[in-house]
């Protein structure tokens, strides 16, 4: 066979095997060396984004004509169940280019950061062999041509965050936070197992292309009734579908895993917050709207009810989130919140099929996101230094000591914002990268990324409003209410963080030893004498922050392609995204018309909530001791209640986990399979025994009076019985192989 | 191919172990290497011919009625019993599953230093049986084989077993003589009525065997056929084991020695769900979708059969994650995986006895198996029947239905593949620690990761095959069933979900207890002092070959896929 790989219909391949190869190489034969598996790791991203840089080119150059009618892809043949063969293979369409951008990107900055984060770690190998398995899964499920393969992306992705959030498996914290994050997402994913395999069974294929721009299968599967629950088996697949979706996009009720997830190295956090994992799930409903949509007229307030679950439970889990963030004081916690917040904004968007809105605010959201966790990376890592400082000169020691496994309130001291402060000085960068991530999580107007895309939605909701849809109008409700708070929660934690004055000796010696500033490296550029003298500490301090500036630039400018054409000035952009992404769907989204009203809404809510948060924390910064104004004004009771999270794990430790496990322990072994079955058995077995000291009665008795004759010989028999059952391996074997030999001897004489 | 041998080729390899066995047995006890590389030498053998006779099948599938290295010799005449063999897709799998579990399991009980050649030759008449099993076309070789298997497998945890293995060993050979006794009794009646132990004939013959004047001696047919389906079935059930005939499984298995428990495992459970495919199902197409009425409920015994698959699946998890054993988890793990198997059996029965009836224009079976209500009007009258429900369960849909029952039969067959990959491999590291260790109790472990980095490598990887994890072996047979079993079976679909969750958790469990935690000093300090925890070499080549196959068989399954694929579609070619 004869392939130019290089093609763009086979270089997909290329783009997903890299990465596997390097986890391949990594576990295989690099283990023991840090420095031959970071090359390996790097070497295997770095190709993967370069390919994939290579492969979108191409697609724009040649899709110029006929934008999503032809796609690139190549397949093979995987499986042959009766007489349809299942094919697996990768395929390029302007969704698929557009994830192109980002995922490689993202990975590469995040792989980056991670030589200068896990420096040190004595897993390093390990640590890299992962990472490079996560970004593998994660490319295979963006460029798969079919949901089995996107599943299979999928799964190795939840392996991949168990193995990570637990990465530092010692602590028990750790691995408990692998356990949940695995676990939770299983629940929604072996429900969307279900659902692929519904759809396969009625489809006979899990093809994109095939399914997805085939209205006539799309219309077969509206018009099939569903096997369970009533309604169609579109309307039940892509409930189910969602699920997976909920889980993997820790989504509510399945949300509660991801604040534990920051359990893992901070990179980890990175890459599951932005570049793979939750982005992942949200790019499997976006990939399969036109199913979820299928049989429903959207456009005129007709949803189907995989987008009403979309609506009500993306926009429900936007504002919860948002309301959780603004009550923690974990510096990671408060993103990851934010994460679920934003996830729910995408999810809603799709609800009222704002398709393009969420495609676009996924990638805006994975840079600033990917952003802003790198740069509470390198706050949590100074603040690291500063706390063994201040340990060690016996000042201020850290409040408490670590708990022992995951408790729901507990700020491990390197993280929390209230024993932070004035670090602008200390990490300048640091400061203003994080404040453009923060700024675009907040959607801070024109500048930021965030805006663009987070108006888009809000724009849509409000075109479905007007046109008088109860859902538009819920959601439109709950993400207005939910972007006030979180330009609010951004403002408090960055003010938190790095305005004032430092707020305990941790946060005043933050960074010693590890001073990361570009003042040093011009110092050294121009051969004078640094501050810090560890060239290994410079090397550091560039890799985590080169990452930082890139995503930054990303952080505004990614923005800037998808702005409405009837804006003014910025307008004139053209907005490229809309129409390139468009040619994904057959029915080409519309574009809906322009109106000044979101935008100014949403220009007012985000500025509202940044100035609300600029007035509490930001005029006059929290001093040393004081009781933070958010929790003042909430009182102790509402603010233990957001602390704990609503209290829901713990609900649900003990009402479904507890319970489930002495069913297991209890119920499950004990009283059925030793008391029930065994004990029948046993009973049964003990009937037999009697009747067998029945008959040796009965021997004695009746038999013994009859003759001696007949019972000697029994006797005799058994005597010499007992000595064949000896219980000795060799004359049982000798007689069973004897036998075989014998009959097969015989065998053979007949058969010659 | 394979004209060379003086005996047929499959014969040879049935054989060939046995003559193995007689030679190792008869060396002296003093000569353990000698000993233990025969009988490894003798199962390579073997291994290459199983990989050859699977890749013959697979180059040329046998069509429906006939059968690849097909062979008939007399043999019992007086029984009208013949030594009638042949293979085709379903069993070549097996067959090639035998073949290659085997030799692992002896090179890992190169770590037995008591009775070395009883052990080898036990390993190699154990093969001999199982082998046995999957290509005999007459009742008399499968019956005789089917217990040939029982014995070597009995002496193995009787003798070299753990702390309890008599009693183990006692409950396991009970068990299963107790389900023989019943498969006896039916082969021997059905045997006799149609005049021929051969399978194929029994299997034409039979179904539509109606008694003389409606009865099979002096008692009603349909009475006999439904006991002697019984028969069948719950010999096939213990064998599996499905819920709820599954207690004798964790004492047996945790006390086998671990060569033992891999072949127990991989092969030995395969056998029951084989017998099912083989016999239970197509002797008793009627039966299974017969409709039956308990007080007012309506059933059949396949939804009985579904039913107890979906106990299987969530109670054998549930049962994996409530244990502190090692062993018994893993043990639990099966009845939990094998529940996928049965679940996939209970469709392929249905679609079987759909098409039966279809196939004999027998409407009212038909209705019943489609689960249409007929009227007693309809009841009585053919035509009416048939009109009614060609109407309602036209010839499309039965196609329809009947690629779905490929798939489920196609994930069933090839999870029992997967599962005996798996659980040999997990059954080989447990048995690796445990040599080592002493102890299999999880809660004495904790924080190994550091000290057996290697072992914890495989262990993640072999667990998460276990797990179903997608790209992985596990995944597409519990997915085709999945699929499959979707229509027919919603509800037991959706259940048996619920008990894949918690197979993540029990699977979870396994690795935390083991490997996760702080660096557990009392082991650091057992690895240096008195026994390297660390897997061995030998251990590591044993199972490297799984390792490998899960790998590729989870990334392409076609080159297992396509031989079982022939055998299900020959399977569900029609009744």
């Amino acid at each position: 066979m004869d392939i130019n790989w290089f093609d763009a219909d086979y270089l997909p391949w290329l783009i997903l095997f890299f990465p596997l190869l390097s986890f391949g190489i990594i576990v295989l034969f690099t283990a023991h060396s840090r420095i031959l598996s970071q090359v390996v790791a790097m070497t295997g991203v770095c190709v993967a984004w370069l390919l994939s840089m290579i492969e979108f080119i191409k697609v724009v150059w040649a899709s110029d004509a006929e934008l999503g009618k032809e796609v690139f892809g190549s397949t093979v043949d995987w499986m042959t169940l009766g007489v349809s063969t299942f094919k697996m293979g990768v395929l390029v369409d302007p969704l698929t280019a557009y994830m192109l951008l980002m995922v490689p990107l993202a990975c590469l900055a995040i792989f980056v950061y991670s030589l200068g984060y896990m420096r040190g770690d004595p897993h390093n190998s390990r640590f890299f062999g992962y990472i490079s398995l996560f970004a593998g899964a994660m490319l295979t499920l963006v460029l798969a041509d079919n949901l089995l393969m996107l599943f299979i992306g999928w799964e190795v992705m939840g392996l991949c965050s168990y193995l990570l959030i637990g990465f530092w498996s010692h602590k028990k914290s750790a691995y408990q936070a692998g356990v949940k994050a695995f676990m939770t997402t299983r629940v929604g994913d072996v429900l969307m197992l279900a659902g692929v395999g519904y759809l396969f069974l009625e489809t006979r294929t899990l093809s994109f292309r095939d399914i997805l721009y085939d209205e006539a299968v799309l219309e077969k599967l509206v018009n099939t009734p569903s096997v369970l629950f009533g309604g169609s088996a579109a309307a039940l697949i892509g409930v189910l579908l969602v699920m997976g979706t909920i889980g993997k996009s820790s989504q509510f009720p399945l949300h509660a895993w991801l604040p534990d997830a920051m359990e893992g190295p901070t990179p980890v956090s990175a890459m599951i917050h932005a570049a793979t994992m939750v982005s992942a799930g949200v790019y499997m409903v976006v990939r399969m709207f036109p199913l979820l949509s299928a049989g429903a007229d959207f456009h005129n307030g007709d949803f189907s009810t995989p987008m009403i679950i979309m609506g009500l439970v993306g926009g429900f889990t936007a504002l919860f989130a948002a309301v959780l963030a603004v009550g923690q004081n974990d510096i990671k916690r408060i993103l990851a919140y934010s994460t679920i917040s934003q996830l729910g904004y995408m999810v809603a968007a799709l609800g009222v099929g704002a398709w393009v809105a969420a495609a676009f605010h996924l990638v805006n959201h994975a840079f600033f996101k990917a952003l802003l966790f790198m740069c509470s990376g390198v706050v949590i890592h100074s603040m690291e230094h500063g706390e063994q400082h201040a340990a060690e000169h016996g000042h201020d020691p850290a409040p408490h000591a670590e708990p022992d496994g995951l408790v729901m309130d507990y700020v491990a001291p390197p993280n929390d914002v209230l024993r932070m402060g004035g670090l602008f000085r200390k990490l300048p960068i640091t400061a203003i990268t994080m404040a453009i991530g923060g700024l675009s999580l907040a959607g801070f107007p024109l500048i930021t990324a965030g805006f663009w895309s987070k108006d888009e939605i809000i724009s849509e909701a409000w075109h479905g409003t007007t046109e008088g849809y109860p859902l538009a109008l819920f959601v439109l409700l709950v993400l207005a209410t939910a972007a006030l708070l979180t330009a609010f929660y951004t403002a408090r934690m960055w003010f938190l963080t790095f305005w004032g004055k430092p707020r305990t000796a941790a946060a005043e010696h933050a960074g010693e030893g590890s001073q990361v500033s570009w003042r040093n490296l011009w110092a050294r550029l121009r051969r004078r004498p640094a501050k810090a003298t560890d060239p290994g500490e410079q090397l550091t301090a560039l890799q985590m922050e080169i990452p930082l500036l890139v995503l930054a630039f990303l952080a505004i400018f990614a923005g800037f392609i998808g702005v409405h054409t009837d804006f003014p000035l910025l307008g004139d952009l053209d907005n490229p995204l809309h129409e390139f992404l468009s040619g994904t769907l057959i029915e080409h989204p519309p574009v809906i018309d322009f109106d000044w009203l979101p935008v100014l809404v949403s220009v007012a809510l985000a500025l509202g909530g940044l100035a609300v948060g600029f007035v509490l924390y930001g005029i006059r910064p929290l001093a040393k001791a004081q009781v933070d104004p958010t929790e003042r004004a909430l009182g102790p009771g509402i603010w233990q209640a957001l602390q704990n999270r609503f209290y829901i794990d713990m609900l649900i430790r003990r009402y479904v986990l507890r319970p489930a496990e002495h069913v297991a322990r209890k119920i499950v072994i004990e009283d059925i399979d030793k008391d029930t079955i065994d004990g029948v058995l046993e009973s049964v077995a003990e009937g037999f025994i009697w009747l067998g000291e029945a008959f040796k009665r009965f021997n004695t008795v009746v038999i013994d009076g009859v003759g001696d004759g007949i019972p000697r010989a029994i006797g005799d028999f058994g005597s010499w019985f007992r000595q064949v059952q000896t219980g000795r391996i060799q004359q049982y074997l000798l007689v069973v192989t004897l036998a075989l030999l014998i009959i097969g001897a015989l065998f053979l004489i007949q058969v010659g | 191919m394979f004209d060379f041998l003086p005996v047929d080729f499959l014969t040879a390899l049935v054989l060939l172990p046995t003559v193995g066995a007689a030679v190792v047995f008869a060396m002296p006890t003093e000569r353990k290497q000698l000993a233990r590389w025969t009988a490894l030498g003798i199962s390579l053998v073997v291994l290459v011919m199983t990989i050859g006779l699977f890749y013959d099948v697979q180059a040329n599938p046998p069509d429906p009625g006939q059968w690849a290295f097909e062979h008939r010799a007399q043999w019992f005449p007086l029984l009208n019993s013949s030594w009638h063999v042949g293979v085709d897709g379903l069993s070549a799998a097996m067959i090639l599953l035998t073949g290659l579990l085997t030799p692992l399991a002896i090179l890992v009980s190169f770590e037995i230093e008591d009775r070395v050649s009883q052990v080898m030759a036990l390993f190699l008449l154990l093969e001999t049986g199982m082998l046995g099993v999957f290509v005999a076309l007459d009742m008399v070789v499968f019956f005789v084989f089917w217990e040939i298997g029982l014995v070597p497998m009995y002496f193995l945890i009787y003798l070299w077993g753990g702390d309890n293995r008599r009693y183990a060993a006692n409950k396991f050979f009970l068990y299963t003589m107790a389900g023989s006794l019943g498969l006896l009794l039916a082969t021997q009646l059905i045997g006799m009525t149609v005049e021929s132990f051969d399978i194929p004939v029994m299997l034409q013959k039979w179904p539509t065997y109606n008694g003389t004047g409606g009865e099979i001696l002096g008692m009603d047919t349909a009475y006999v056929k439904y006991y002697a389906l019984l028969g069948f079935t719950i010999a096939f059930l213990i064998k599996i084991p499905a819920w709820p005939f599954h207690t004798w499984l964790p004492d047996a298995h945790t006390e086998a020695p671990t060569g033992g428990s891999m072949l127990l495992a991989g092969v030995l459970l395969k056998l029951g769900a084989y017998g099912f495919l083989r016999l239970a199902i197509p002797l008793f197409p009627r039966e299974w979708v017969l409709e039956r009425s308990l007080v007012s409920l309506q059933y059949n015994l396949v939804d009985i059969l579904g039913l107890l698959a979906v106990l299987g699946i969530v109670l054998g998890a549930l049962a994996a994650w409530g244990q502190d054993d090692f062993k018994r988890l893993v043990a639990y793990s099966s009845v939990n995986h094998m529940g996928f198997v049965v679940l996939g059996l209970a469709v392929a029965a249905l679609m079987y006895g759909t098409l039966w009836a279809r196939n004999q224009n027998d409407y009212s079976l038909l209705a019943g198996a489609a689960g249409i209500d007929l009227t007693d009007q309809e009841q009585s009258s053919r035509t009416a029947a048939q009109e009614k429900v060609s109407q309602l369960y036209p010839d499309v849909q039965i196609i329809d239905d009947r690629e779905n029952a490929v798939v489920a039969l196609n994930g069933a067959v090839f999870q029992m593949f997967n599962h005996g990959l798996t659980s040999a491999g997990m059954f080989l590291l447990a048995g690796a620690l445990y040599h080592k260790a002493h102890t299999r109790d999880l809660r004495r472990f904790g924080g190994l990761w550091d000290i057996v980095p290697v072992f914890g490598a495989l262990l993640l990887f072999t667990s998460m095959a276990s797990l179903g994890l997608p790209g992985l072996n596990g995944f597409v047979g519990e997915f085709l069933v999945v699929s499959g079993s979707f229509k027919a079976y919603p509800v037991y679909v959706l259940l048996s979900l619920a008990g894949l969750l918690v197979t993540g958790i029990y699977i979870l469990k396994g690795i935390q207890k083991l490997l996760h935690g702080p660096v557990n000093q009392e082991w650091v300090e057992y690895d240096r002092t008195k026994h390297r925890l660390e897997i061995t070499r030998r251990e590591v080549i044993a199972i490297a070959p799984l390792v490998v196959l899960m790998l590729i068989t989870g990334l392409y399954p076609s080159w297992m896929l396509d031989v079982i694929n022939s055998g299900v579609v020959r399977f569900l070619s029609g009744g």
